[in-house]
């Protein structure tokens, strides 16, 4: 009974490397939901991290998650991600309104050596929820996107990776003078995933 | 007082002598992010903000950036400028769907989720077009319009039956009938759009090649008065006299009668086979409305009929078969009864009545959408749109003197001619155009990140 508890706080690289890219894919369609990218009739409601998580029904934007958060995991195994970030842009002019920028910190030392690290599958969770919690609440104070958006992920890996066939390089997307709110972190003890938020400054202050 | 405002103004630039304004200016100028309360301790750099506090100052390297997000930032930046360090990457494949729903977002919403709210239809008030119809015969029980699968518009003038071609405008004079045998009573396109059948006030019908404006034969011997209705059924062309009587005739054969249907004691002025040809419905002068059915046809014995409805209080003419459910008929009484009826017509049961306030001319469904048209005699002389089944009124279009007698469909569904006793033709756009988009069927959702291996 001790030795089971003990064995199920036991965190892998991959397990971990699946915890953060599962995250990711979450809180990316938790972002295009509340943040109104996609319609909302588009998303579908299911349970996870023990909250109502919204996914999408559209195809295209499906198939999109699936192939990145497959990438990702794989990048995340290797040790080589270092950050993800989520761009929104309008649509009509490309000009980036929104950066949701998760950077990742990896033990190296259980990427080179292969170790594993205690954590409970509960607290993880726990730390997550508290995060999508906090992207849902930003509506709050984030600008309204009154114009049609897109979105567009970027990776920021090792320079020694290798592009994948499907991978282009791109430039980082960047927001002059934009605000910024820090959100809530979660660690998986090999993984550390720091969640920021960065905007446009809304013109109403400055007036 | 105006130069108080001014002076203010410039203090506030300058000097900045009002606290509230004062502090919010001042957070403009450095940039600095005060607004917001971050309760997220451990995401804070305490060590950092202390270094900031004390030393930080000191080095005058960063004289604005000294709030933590701020060094976040130009960290950041500086990364991402420093293309040694790290490699940005994207996605080849581009997120497809952002790109062609948002343009069409209400479009796509509304469509492409299976609701049923759809952008709502222009439908104009006026007709499209007017043509003169002189010498119309003002007769509520005869069926003097047709409009054939060949998109020709027939319709009988006196004793003349012309034909109106919508692909081109053009009219002509498909035949004249002697005063003894005219006027004409009825006319009724073959389901080929080529040939037409003629009911005459003297109980014959004719049949004519209109691609060769040449009378193909005469059916005689059925009808002891005029013949006021006339249904097509493939090869079998039903007429209904003023005797009450309604004759099946296989307009193949020498010896047409095929099939007698006997149920009515006054004239029959209206006669519509359903979609599926197992159903006939004949409405007449006698407030009847009877459903026959063709298989229980016989040309020994007289045919029982279906079912035998006495709700109407007046004459039966308007009948119209539903396009989207087979077994729904839609009827309208005359002048004393004033109502729209739905049935259904395997039972005989009457689904809706509705009083629509005046006498009920013609009825026709919409092919493409559920609704349904009707066109009235006194007071309006109105052509109403219904929504089926709630019979809201979704349009009255406006436009003739005198009461609208006939009324026939394009063969697209899309326009809708209506000939009134004020002796004009009006077409109107009313049903739009078909609906060409199909829906695609919901998928079953399948997890999404399935892909990625869940170890613990």
């Amino acid at each position: 009974m001790a030795a089971r508890t003990v064995a199920k706080d036991i965190i892998t690289l991959r397990g971990s490397a699946a915890i953060v890219s599962e995250f990711f894919g979450y809180a990316a369609n938790s972002i295009l939901y509340n943040r109104g990218v996609y319609p909302e009739e588009s998303f579908v409601k299911v349970k996870k991290y023990g909250l109502p998580m919204l996914l999408t029904e559209d195809e295209g934007v499906k198939s999109f998650m699936t192939n990145l958060t497959a990438q990702l995991s794989e990048w995340l195994e290797a040790g080589k991600l270092q950050r993800v970030v989520l761009v929104i842009m309008s649509k009509a002019t490309s000009e980036v309104l929104e950066r949701w920028n998760f950077s990742i910190e990896t033990d190296g030392e259980v990427v080179e050596k292969g170790i594993s690290r205690e954590k409970s599958d509960k607290e993880i969770m726990r730390e997550i929820q508290a995060i999508m919690r906090q992207i849902a609440s930003s509506i709050t104070y984030l600008p309204c996107l009154d114009e049609p958006c897109v979105f567009d992920v970027l990776a920021y890996t090792d320079t020694d990776v290798a592009v994948p066939f499907t991978w282009i390089e791109s430039d980082p997307k960047l927001i002059a003078n934009p605000q910024m709110v820090k959100l809530h972190s979660f660690d998986t003890k090999i993984h550390k995933v720091d969640t920021l938020v960065s905007y446009k400054n809304d013109e109403w202050d400055e007036e | 007082m105006d130069a108080g405002s001014l002076s203010s103004s410039g203090t506030l630039k300058t000097r900045s002598r009002y606290p509230l304004q004062e502090q919010f200016i001042q957070r403009k100028s450095s940039k600095e992010n005060l607004d917001r309360f971050i309760p997220n301790r451990s995401a804070m750099d305490f060590d950092y903000a202390h270094y900031m506090l004390t030393d930080g100052n000191k080095g005058k390297e960063n004289p604005v950036g000294n709030s933590p997000s701020r060094e976040a930032y130009r960290k950041q930046l500086a990364e991402s400028l420093n293309m040694n360090r790290t490699r940005i990457l994207a996605f080849k494949n581009k997120p497809p769907a952002p790109v062609d729903l948002i343009p069409h977002e209400l479009s796509n919403v509304l469509q492409g989720n299976n609701r049923s709210v759809k952008p709502r239809r222009f439908i104009p008030q006026t007709s499209e077009r007017t043509l003169d119809a002189p010498d119309l015969v003002d007769d509520y029980y005869l069926n003097l319009l047709d409009w054939g699968s060949a998109n020709v518009l027939a319709i009988a003038l006196g004793s003349t039956v012309y034909l109106w071609d919508a692909t081109n405008g053009s009219t002509s004079e498909l035949v004249t009938f002697e005063d003894e045998d005219g006027p004409v009573t009825s006319v009724s396109w073959g389901p080929d759009g080529r040939h037409i059948a003629v009911g005459l006030n003297n109980s014959e019908v004719q049949l004519w090649d209109t691609a060769s404006n040449r009378q193909l034969r005469t059916l005689r011997g059925g009808h002891s008065q005029r013949v006021g209705s006339l249904a097509w059924n493939n090869h079998i062309l039903t007429t209904g006299g003023m005797d009450g009587r309604i004759i099946n005739n296989d307009v193949r054969i020498r010896s047409h009668i095929v099939e007698t249907y006997s149920g009515h004691e006054q004239e029959v002025c209206g006669l519509k086979w359903s979609a599926s040809g197992s159903q006939l419905a004949s409405g007449g002068n006698d407030n009847l409305l009877y459903i026959w059915d063709r298989a229980t046809a016989s040309s020994n014995s007289t045919t029982q009929w279906l079912h035998r409805l006495e709700d109407h209080t007046s004459a039966v003419k308007a009948l119209a078969w539903c396009p989207f459910q087979s077994n729904l008929l839609a009827t309208g009484g005359g002048s004393g009864d004033r109502c729209i009826k739905f049935w259904n017509t395997h039972t005989g049961a009457c689904l809706n009545s509705i009083d629509t306030g005046s006498q009920v001319c013609s009825l026709l469904w919409n092919k493409n959408e559920r609704e349904l048209l009707s066109s009235h005699g006194f007071t309006q002389n109105q052509l109403t749109l219904w929504k089926y089944p709630s019979m809201v009124k979704m349009a009255e279009l406006n436009g003739h003197t005198s009461r609208v007698l006939f009324m026939a469909q394009s063969p697209d569904g899309c326009t809708v001619a209506s000939a009134a006793a004020d002796e004009t033709l009006r077409f109107w756009n009313v049903f739009g155009a078909p609906e060409s988009a199909s829906k695609a069927a919901p998928k079953a959702r399948v997890e999404p990140f399935s892909n990625v291996n869940r170890i613990r």
